[in-house]
């Protein structure tokens, strides 16, 4: 078959590779239909998640028929449409009871690697390095899924693959940024970055009952489709003429900070000035393996006693981290990879009830075989990309 | 998971010396002069040099003795220490500067024969200490929670039978009856060791205890305790592993048969413990089954075709 493989820092090649099997009796086979590229696929591509290896199959976002399943899989069939959740899932350890489906106890078999990285391990993850258990992902023409009893969503209702692939990933991931908010009504929640999970965190926070929703990012097209989603007001943070972040939220917000700050960005932060410098250049040695960029001016411009919810992907550790504020203001801090499977059904009933719109971020569509330009479109924001979706 | 590997770790006498060299140093490079001033030598600058120089190995070996799991080298460097210091207060009481003090001096050889004592007796604890733990061997304990009862996982761990599925070094274990068994493990280049075991202790839903009969290649034993975890939450599962490997040859075999690091297989062991308890088999990926380096593609050839159902 053919699939999307990590070849070394920004190179993928799409290749000719074995076929999946069924090595799990509670496996499944799927053949992809359609697989998007995630932002967080970009830290891979950037080489800023260990424990690459060339070769690894990419992909997290992926959804298709069942061509395969092993024995113990009761409720699939050869035939069924499903979305796959990213997180690997068993159901039975005491996270998967606790719906905290992203620590499951036993889907990662490397579990020791991120045991010393992290302190305790983490879960499976498709297609997303040997630290999150050396699974192959979802950029390929068919994939092996473990626990397909657990994580798989039935697709029926005639839903487009554009209407319901994001449950896999980023519509989940956004929604769990704005749950964790624990939004009051009256409440202004601020944003950084536009992305597709920022704009779907905007558009949840919304549904979610606040009263303003702040986007902040770089590229205007971006903070139009926030603003499209639901996002009330914008911050365009390379238009600020020497006000900062911080001191915009501010003057927005009659002095207090947002309530409620989301980062939808991550450890690849950008921003201008010596602050993006200093940290670009500790990463490019190794000194520190995230630019914790967003999240610091996160803190910092939250209202006393607010909640700073991250979503955005963080690898390993950061430098100047301002505890100080989030002590001495009494900050709450909410984080996490999402526990998809906890929120795929509850999402999919909000689409068929017409609440949200996941199509409204894909601005790419191609074929398997063009992965390479989508990785490269995608980092680089040419034509105005948002979201690639691969048709395979 | 939590874990202990235990070897020798300085006792509180080796930890006593360790900050006494670490205070002395300290004071010693921070004020040479007052130093030189306190046990009576003359204040000349190579006095003072030489103190400072006396600081920095004094806090060379501190620095030493805390930070090693085995002090011994570092403690009989104190003993060499000790012997040095006292050469050169008796070479400071022998000469004949105007501005010496002879009482002080007195004090301060009295001092440092006492500490050489003290020295001289960490030192040789933590050698025959040092001696004693290659004796005994390799001792690991590591534990993990299972989300079953105390009687289901006591009963599948009590079934040695089982144990090969879940440790990966096993070949097969033989119940032989009697509280004997025989087990079978696998070794690189194809071969393997095998002993007989008896059960030593048991106590249904919490403790077995077993160990290696005399005479077996590798004299092992372990101890599983199952506890029940607060809150609803399952079993504690506490493994204590014992092993000591043989010499020469076979010892390096043996090595690299419980792997390079004994506590990370048994972490890795007891996880597939849990895996198999809880999920029903050992959870595998691309990257755990495929051979080489290319562990995120799926295999080349059918691993194990009975597993799928063959739907398709």
């Amino acid at each position: 078959m053919k699939a999307n493989c990590w070849m070394g820092v920004q190179k993928v090649e799409v290749r000719d590779v074995p076929d999946p099997q069924i090595l799990n009796q509670r496996d499944c086979i799927v053949r992809v239909t359609s697989s998007a590229i995630c932002g967080s696929d970009l830290h891979l591509y950037d080489g800023y998640v260990p424990f690459m290896e060339a070769g690894d199959i990419l992909g997290h976002e992926f959804m298709g028929e069942v061509v395969e399943v092993g024995r113990a899989v009761k409720n699939l069939k050869v035939g069924d449409r499903v979305v796959v959740p990213f997180p690997i899932a068993c159901g039975d350890c005491a996270a998967c009871r606790a719906e905290a489906y992203s620590l499951c106890e036993n889907s990662n078999p490397n579990a020791k690697i991120p045991e010393k990285l992290f302190g305790h391990p983490v879960c499976g993850i498709f297609g997303y390095s040997h630290l999150t258990g050396g699974f192959a992902g979802g950029q390929a023409e068919y994939v092996r899924v473990p626990f397909a009893d657990v994580g798989p969503l039935k697709i029926e209702n005639g839903f487009s693959d554009d209407q319901v692939l994001f449950l896999s990933d980023i519509l989940p991931t956004g929604y769990m940024g704005a749950e964790m908010c624990d939004i009051q009504p009256g409440e202004v929640v601020a944003v950084w970055g536009a992305g597709p999970v920022g704009v779907f965190a905007a558009a949840s926070a919304k549904l979610l009952g606040a009263e303003r929703v702040i986007a902040i990012d770089r590229f205007d097209y971006r903070l139009q489709m926030a603003s499209r989603a639901g996002a009330t007001d914008v911050v365009n943070y390379e238009r600020l003429d020497g006000t900062t972040v911080v001191e915009a939220l501010n003057e927005m917000t009659g002095g207090r900070g947002p309530d409620k700050c989301i980062d939808a960005v991550g450890m690849e932060a950008h921003a201008p000035g010596l602050a993006y410098v200093y940290d670009r250049a500790k990463q490019a040695l190794r000194l520190e393996t995230g630019r914790p960029i967003a999240l610091r001016e996160a803190i910092m411009a939250c209202r006393s006693g607010g909640t700073v919810s991250v979503i955005g992907v963080y690898g390993g550790f950061v430098d100047k981290f301002p505890m100080g504020s989030v002590m001495n203001r009494s900050l709450t801090i909410k984080t996490g990879q999402c526990h998809v499977q906890r929120y795929m059904r509850p999402l999919l009933d909000r689409i068929e009830r017409g609440e949200i719109d996941p199509t409204m971020v894909i601005t790419h569509r191609m074929p398997l075989d063009e992965a390479p330009r989508g990785f490269d479109v995608f980092l680089n924001k040419r034509d105005n990309c948002e979201k690639v979706v691969l048709r395979i | 998971m939590t874990s202990t590997m235990e070897r020798e770790s300085p006792d509180t006498l080796s930890r006593g010396l360790g900050v006494f060299s670490l205070a002395l140093g300290a004071a010693q490079v921070a004020s040479p002069r007052g130093l030189v001033n306190l046990v009576g030598m003359e204040d000349t600058k190579r006095n003072r040099d030489l103190m400072l120089a006396l600081g920095l190995r004094e806090l060379a070996s501190g620095v030493g003795i805390l930070s090693q799991r085995q002090p011994a080298g570092w403690l009989q460097a104190r003993v060499g220490g000790d012997v040095m210091d006292l050469a050169l207060l008796g070479s400071a009481l022998a000469t004949d500067g105007r501005n010496r003090d002879r009482k002080r001096l007195g004090i301060a050889i009295a001092a440092v024969a006492g500490v050489l004592a003290l020295d001289v007796l960490a030192a040789r604890r933590a050698t025959d200490g040092r001696r004693a733990g290659e004796r005994s061997g390799i001792h690991v304990a590591r534990s993990v929670t299972v989300l079953r009862s105390p009687e289901e996982v006591y009963a599948f761990w009590r079934d040695f039978q089982n144990l090969p599925r879940f440790m990966r070094h096993l070949e097969s274990v033989h119940v032989t009856g009697d509280g004997r068994s025989h087990w079978r493990a696998k070794a690189p280049a194809g071969m393997s060791v095998e002993w007989d075991a008896e059960m030593v202790a048991e106590r249904p839903n919490e403790l077995i205890v077993w160990r290696s009969l005399p005479g077996s290649t590798v004299p092992n034993s372990g101890q599983v305790r199952f506890v029940e975890a607060p809150g609803g939450r399952g079993t504690e599962v506490h493994l204590e592993l014992r092993y000591a490997p043989p010499g020469g040859k076979l010892g390096a075999v043996v090595a690299k048969l419980f792997g390079e690091e004994p506590g990370q297989q048994a972490a890795d062991d007891l996880r597939r413990f849990k895996q198999v308890m809880e999920t029903g088999e050992v959870v595998r990926s691309d990257a755990s089954i495929h051979r080489h380096m290319h562990p995120a593609q799926p295999p080349e050839e059918p691993v194990s075709p009975e597993l799928a159902g063959r739907t398709s």
